[in-house]
């Protein structure tokens, strides 16, 4: 294993030193316990947003902590939920008294630790709410399975959220609108290589020269099937017809699309697979009318690719289109 | 009797087990799972066995809940909680107490496996942690009725625990991360199941 770092043991709090060093004007840093937290806040009056999850997944969560996007981030350990005192502490921290939502990427360690610290923060008086964000088409929704996980949509919803509250809204309104926006997106991924959790210090799981896993999960957890390489059309095809006969999407919709890298995936890469999303789009009569075309829910270094549609109506466009200030999104003014 | 010297040995020895472990739990993990689960045990039980040795509270019931606050703070994913709520239900049953009989020590894990059932919603089947923790459990109460001592209840627990444990591998797991595998987690143990029975021999090697 080769990575640019220290001790592994230190990978996450140095990285949090050198973001905070570099965004100082944005966000601000805890230590103990770990969460960023936008510069000026609590902002009075205003529900906070806040999300959180395992690191690994740059710069989901605290790239997009700032004005018109979330309020505050808690990070995990690498792949690993944030702790209930972390989330707690956050809360109290982003609060200005009109409460906070939480919004939760689908995976058992999160909504437990999510679950326990809103427990904390509502006995302590400060209203929370949860939306649990699950679009990944790749797993199967059953009662046999822990859900559908939450991938990609999260970066969108954070977005749409983000400039919801920043406009005023209320809590149960943020809180309509952000399980609303998850019911409209649908996202799948897929692996051309694995990544190594530095403390672990080996590949998560071996991928032949020329397989690829597809519907990986943004830890390296395997999804429907492994095939050779195909290519990059088919492979947009492939992903598009789950994606879009999933929710479904119908002929005339106007959507917001993330094509997004997994971490070790070259722009080059990325625009050519946007190119080949734009094509099979117009073919089934979508109107992508907002897109983001980068790394945004990364995957440590692991090669790779996602791609995430929101049905979007006027309304969600008018949000997404809302000034946003954050380290990784920033537009208007 | 069990004493807070024996739960203090057995604190130090689960730091000690999962550090011997941290790579293999982490295997199973990343087979079927996002290969975390020995370096999060590892990460709680040593800075529990560091803040319980450097101040450690004055009755069981105080012990095992400062434990339960270190675990969920320090372990993260799904085992924190998971096991945070054991032990802070375990820390129920004896507050105040100094020592514990046969009959107190099946009552604590009867009380930390209702809480880890609760908290995380699995049945017996779903390839978690529970299918260790059930039958252990069971069998501690078994143990006891037919008049066991601590150190019968606690070997009964180990046995049936890692019957349950080996029972996960040709399981299709329906409970955590592993479950978005479905079919395909099948032919692997489950990280939570061998975390829990190497949590039962560490007690049955500092209690009995």
């Amino acid at each position: 294993m080769k990575k640019l770092m220290n001790d592994p043991g230190d990978l996450v709090v140095e990285s949090l030193r050198g973001m905070e060093a570099a965004h100082g004007d944005i966000l601000r840093v805890s230590y103990e316990p770990a969460y960023i937290v936008r510069a000026d806040a609590p902002v009075r009056g205003k529900v906070g947003v806040l999300s959180g999850g395992g690191s690994g997944h740059e710069p989901m969560h605290g790239g997009y902590v700032g004005p018109g996007m979330l309020g505050a981030a808690c990070p995990g350990a690498i792949f690993t939920s944030p702790t209930p005192d972390q989330i707690e502490e956050a809360t109290r921290a982003l609060d200005g008294g009109a409460g906070v939502i939480y919004l939760v990427k689908n995976y058992t360690g999160d909504v437990l630790n999510f679950e326990s610290a809103a427990e904390l923060c509502v006995s302590a008086g400060i209203p929370v709410e949860t939306v649990i964000i699950d679009d990944d088409v790749a797993v199967q929704d059953s009662s046999f399975t822990a859900g559908r996980r939450g991938v990609g949509a999260t970066v969108l919803i954070e977005k749409i959220v983000g400039a919801a509250a920043e406009r005023g809204m209320g809590l149960a309104e943020v809180t309509g609108l952000a399980r609303t926006l998850n019911e409209e997106a649908r996202s799948m991924g897929v692996a051309l290589s694995s990544c190594t959790v530095p403390e672990a210090g080996k590949p998560t799981f071996d991928l032949g020269a020329d397989e690829i896993e597809l519907g990986i999960g943004i830890h390296g957890e395997p999804g429907r099937e492994r095939r050779t390489i195909r290519p990059a059309r088919e492979l947009v095809e492939y992903m598009s017809e789950a994606i879009f006969s999933d929710l479904p999407f119908h002929r005339g919709d106007s959507i917001i699309v993330l094509l997004n890298g997994m971490g070790g995936t070259p722009l080059i890469e990325l625009y050519l697979l946007y190119g080949e999303l734009e094509r099979v789009a117009r073919t089934r009569g979508l109107h992508i009318r907002r897109r983001l075309v980068g790394n945004y829910i990364t995957s440590l270094e692991m090669q790779g690719f996602s791609m995430t549609a929101l049905r979007s109506d006027d309304r969600i466009l008018g949000l997404w289109d809302d000034p946003v200030h954050t380290a990784s999104i920033r537009w208007g003014s | 009797m069990i004493r807070c010297e024996e739960i203090m040995a057995w604190v130090r020895e689960l730091d000690l087990v999962y550090q011997s472990n941290k790579a293999s739990l982490t295997e199973l993990d990343a087979a079927i799972g996002d290969a975390d689960h020995g370096i999060n045990m590892v990460r709680g039980f040593s800075a529990a066995a560091k803040e319980l040795s450097e101040q450690t509270p004055p009755d069981i019931g105080a012990i095992l809940k400062a434990l339960a606050m270190i675990l969920m703070k320090k372990v993260g994913g799904a085992s924190g909680p998971l096991y945070g709520t054991f032990f802070l239900k375990a820390s129920m049953t004896c507050n105040g107490r100094t020592s514990i009989g046969a009959e107190d020590l099946v009552v604590l894990f009867e009380a930390g496996v209702a809480g880890i059932r609760q908290r995380g919603k699995a049945k017996e089947g779903d390839k978690t942690m529970i299918d260790a923790w059930e039958p252990a459990v069971r069998a501690m109460r078994e143990a006891f009725s037919g008049g066991g001592d601590v150190s019968e209840i606690l070997r009964a627990a180990v046995s049936a625990g890692e019957s349950g444990r080996d029972a996960t591998i040709s399981l299709a797991a329906r409970k955590g991360r592993a479950s978005y595998l479905g079919e395909r987690s099948r032919g692997h143990q489950d990280p939570g199941a061998t975390s829990a029975v190497l949590m039962l021999k560490a007690a049955r090697d500092t209690l009995a």
